[in-house]
């Protein structure tokens, strides 16, 4: 009897979440079967993505097991008699030779480099053209149809692999490893961070010192050579860097956005965190609701206060207009103050957020910094919850006024939160244009661009290669310079990389 | 004589009560909060009042938060699609397609991230601080500088208009980050109990999927959670690898609602609502754990 109404308890949970999602589905099929002909989705695009993506994954998870299969026997397991030696370590040479010339092969196909025609070259792309082979006798052969070649070569590929890993692992004999553990854990980021992020940026480096551009088909026409980057940078620094902005304008206006944009987050974030920083009643409900910028999708929120910067019908002017005819009004009515007013009313009216620059600047200023403050608010909050109250205690034992105490006890016991915010903050501030995109476009006349919306339109809107490249290697280093001299003046990553 | 008393002793308890917070400054506090709030809040609403406004009255110069005669046309028409215009709605297409695409890229990322940062926290290998200063700085490089090589890259290998492509760009931006998020994780959680399992016979690899993981699942949820965010509404990255409408991703999506001024202000508007709900419903339901997540990576480095 107990016994029944434990396995009651245990898959009654289970049983009624599957009910319910079948209800969902139920209720959903219900509300949506009507309407079906007027949604542009069916199962059929669903399953074929399911299908592309599962693919994929696999695609990743099966080389990377490859990749650790193979480290994992150099560092976990040693041959067992001289013969076996030079049998592991000649198929493991020749795994790794493989593994080499197929990256430079793919450096080769992607253009990072240009091998020049001849034997070398044959040599390099041997494993890809000889996988390449397989299919075509897979095929010729009768063995599979053209469409499965591709999958069944990269079985018996895998099968091939498999069986090398076998023998290797019967030649040889476990070896007790320290760090190879670390290494094995470690590589698969690794390969994904070489792969994808120190990849492009050698390919960056190179793009650099080149005169790609649309002229040229990206990089398929390109030449390269030091002149080309000497040019890059002195265009640069003297020519325009999207249609008629110059670099130091424009560079100038990102330190101010980002220094601005900063300031804000922090104080604001600051005042947020003190304000809610205290036992009261609602707290919860008041975080609930300032951390709303933050939640909505950014996406959203920047097209959103786009509209609301229309001339006529965006909140501001509209807020603005009422303003204005409220002191007009006043000025009328009241002869006390009149000259007040009606200068008051001459000067507060809408504005074209659009068409002038520094209304624009100011109106994307007004975006982003909404947008951040509720992030700093929330990262000061956790710091100043992790202060302990016997500091204040103390202090209050010894006469300190408020801002004495926030002066020497809030602000420095901050400063291991605020340093990283700071930073980061800084960093993603000074790239981030995402709310300059979708809100202004960088308009009027690239009045309200910085430097990477610069970069992004040199790149996407006049294909200027070659000089875009050369753009994000000098805004890299400017940031790098930054922040090596953040941290050295406040010592700040030192107890984190111990 | 007798109410002046009075009214001083309302004065000193309202303005210098001896301990606490004066009721004074509470309701300073308050107000201060509420302003704040209604700042945070009201551009929020008015996307709200957009969405309710009937077709023909989008453009108007009225604050009011619920607008007359509001209907929930736009709504229908951004779910179910217009006959009469003889539209499709793709707004399930766009999400699906985000989904795909943010769910993949997610469970990529936080597992090479879960995985790494181990090794980071309890082992003392050759490279490991390069590595983790390595890392960060991989921070300093602008979105937009490793966009140029990689939309070149995917060109080659034919992937531009692809959501494989798109997976791709994303799945290794969040990692870095992660890794430091969860190594500060991991460094809070007491060396002692792996020892003790090691001493049991445990090995090092056990030791990682039945101790650490479990114990850090709340922190891998936020990185999960964090990696799907940036990427759920990303929107520049997308824009230069899908161009085919088919392949949008709703950021995509409903800039093409944004683009056209009047008619489709309330679709986009409507759409915008049906989207941010879940999202900030989630966000605001992991808030809790999202800002333990936040902080104590930082506060431990």
């Amino acid at each position: 009897m107990g016994e029944k109404a434990s396995i009651l308890r245990k898959y009654l949970p289970t049983v009624l979440w599957i009910v319910g999602l079948v209800v969902l589905y139920l209720i959903l099929r219900a509300v949506f079967a009507p309407h079906a002909s007027g949604i542009n989705l069916n199962s059929r695009m669903i399953l074929s993505r399911i299908r592309e993506v599962s693919l994929f994954l696999g695609a990743i998870a099966a080389g990377m097991a490859v990749i650790e299969v193979y480290f994992y026997q150099i560092f976990f397991r040693r041959p067992s008699h001289p013969l076996s030696t030079i049998v592991v370590r000649l198929i493991q040479g020749i795994l790794g030779l493989i593994a080499l010339l197929l990256i430079i092969a793919f450096f080769d196909l992607t253009d990072l480099i240009r091998l020049p025609e001849g034997l070398f070259r044959n040599f390099v792309l041997l494993p890809a053209s000889g996988f390449a082979a397989l299919q075509k006798f897979l095929v010729t052969a009768k063995i599979v149809s053209a469409g499965q070649a591709s999958l069944v070569a990269v079985v018996l590929l895998f099968v091939v692999l498999g069986l090398l890993f076998l023998l290797i692992q019967r030649l040889t004999q476990p070896r007790v490893s320290r760090v190879g553990l670390a290494y094995l854990l470690v590589i698969p980021a690794m390969v994904g961070v070489l792969f994808l992020i120190i990849y492009p940026f050698l390919f960056e480096i190179k793009l650099a010192f080149s005169n790609a551009s649309l002229g040229t088909q990206a990089t398929k026409n390109a030449s390269y050579g030091l002149q080309y980057g000497w040019q890059n940078l002195v265009t640069l620094f003297t020519g325009n860097v999207a249609k008629d902005a110059k670099f130091f304008e424009v560079l100038g206006r990102t330190v101010l956005w980002t220094v601005i944009n900063v300031t804000f987050h922090v104080m604001g974030g600051m005042v947020l965190a003190l304000l809610l920083h205290r036992p009261m009643k609602l707290q919860g409900f008041y975080r609930t609701l300032l951390v709303f910028p933050w939640a909505i999708p950014t996406t959203i929120a920047a097209m959103a206060l786009r509209n609301e910067f229309d001339l006529r019908y965006g909140f501001f002017n509209i807020m603005l207009n009422n303003i204005h005819n409220f002191f007009a009004d006043l000025s009328a009515r009241v002869t006390l103050l009149s000259p007040m007013f009606s200068w008051l009313a001459e000067n507060i009216g809408p504005v074209s957020w659009k068409q002038d620059p520094f209304w624009a600047f100011v109106s994307i200023l007004i975006s982003n910094i909404w947008l951040g403050i509720p992030f700093m608010a929330v990262i000061i909050l956790g710091g100043l919850q992790s202060i302990s109250h016997e500091y204040y205690e103390a202090a209050e034992m010894d006469g300190a006024s408020k801002w004495q105490m926030f002066r020497n006890i809030t602000l420095p016991l901050l400063r291991p939160v605020l340093t990283p915010a700071v930073i980061l903050g800084v960093i993603w501030t000074f790239n981030k244009f995402d709310v300059i995109w979708l809100i202004t476009q960088g308009g009027p006349q690239e009045k309200t661009d910085i430097l990477v919306s610069s970069m992004y339109k040199a790149a996407f809107q006049f294909y200027r290669y070659g000089f875009t490249a050369m753009f994000a290697l000098v805004i890299f280093f400017i940031l790098l310079g930054f922040t090596i001299v953040y941290l050295r003046v406040t010592g700040g990553l030192k107890s984190a990389t111990e | 004589m007798k109410k002046q008393n009075v009214l001083v002793r309302f004065y000193r308890w309202f303005f210098f009560r001896a301990r606490g917070d004066s009721p004074f400054k509470r309701l300073l506090v308050h107000l201060l909060l509420i302003i704040a709030c209604v700042i945070a809040v009201y551009p929020v609403l008015r996307v709200v009042t957009i969405s309710l406004r009937p077709n023909d009255t989008l453009l108007t110069t009225s604050l009011r938060i619920i607008p007359e005669n509001a209907t929930l046309d736009n709504y229908r028409e951004v779910l179910f699609g217009a006959p009469e215009k003889n539209r499709q709605s793709d707004f399930f297409l766009w999400l699906w397609n985000s989904f795909s695409v943010v769910m993949v890229t997610s469970i990529i990322s936080v597992a090479l991230a879960a995985v790494s940062a181990y090794a980071f926290s309890r082992f003392r290998f050759k490279g490991r601080s390069a590595g983790l200063v390595f890392l960060f700085t991989t921070q300093m490089i602008p979105a937009g500088m490793l966009l140029l090589p990689l939309y070149i890259m995917l060109a080659k290998l034919k992937m531009i208009n692809s959501s494989l492509g798109l997976i791709i760009a994303y799945s290794v931006s969040s990692v870095p980050l992660t890794i430091w998020m969860l190594k500060g994780y991991y460094d809070t959680i007491p060396v002692d109990l792996e020892e003790a399992a090691l001493i049991d016979g445990a090995s090092r690899m056990m030791t990682f999927t039945r101790i650490i993981l479990p114990l850090s699942s709340p922190s891998l949820a936020i990185a999960f959670l964090f990696s799907f965010m940036g990427g759920w509404s990303e929107y520049l990255v997308a824009r230069v690898v899908l161009q085919k409408n088919s392949l949008f991703t709703w950021p995509l999506g409903i800039w093409t609602y944004a683009q056209q001024f009047t008619v489709s202000w309330g679709n986009f508007a409507a759409a915008s609502v049906l989207i941010a709900i879940p999202v900030m419903a989630l966000f605001l339901y992991s808030s809790k754990w999202l800002i333990s997540g936040l902080t104590l990576g930082s506060v431990k480095g």
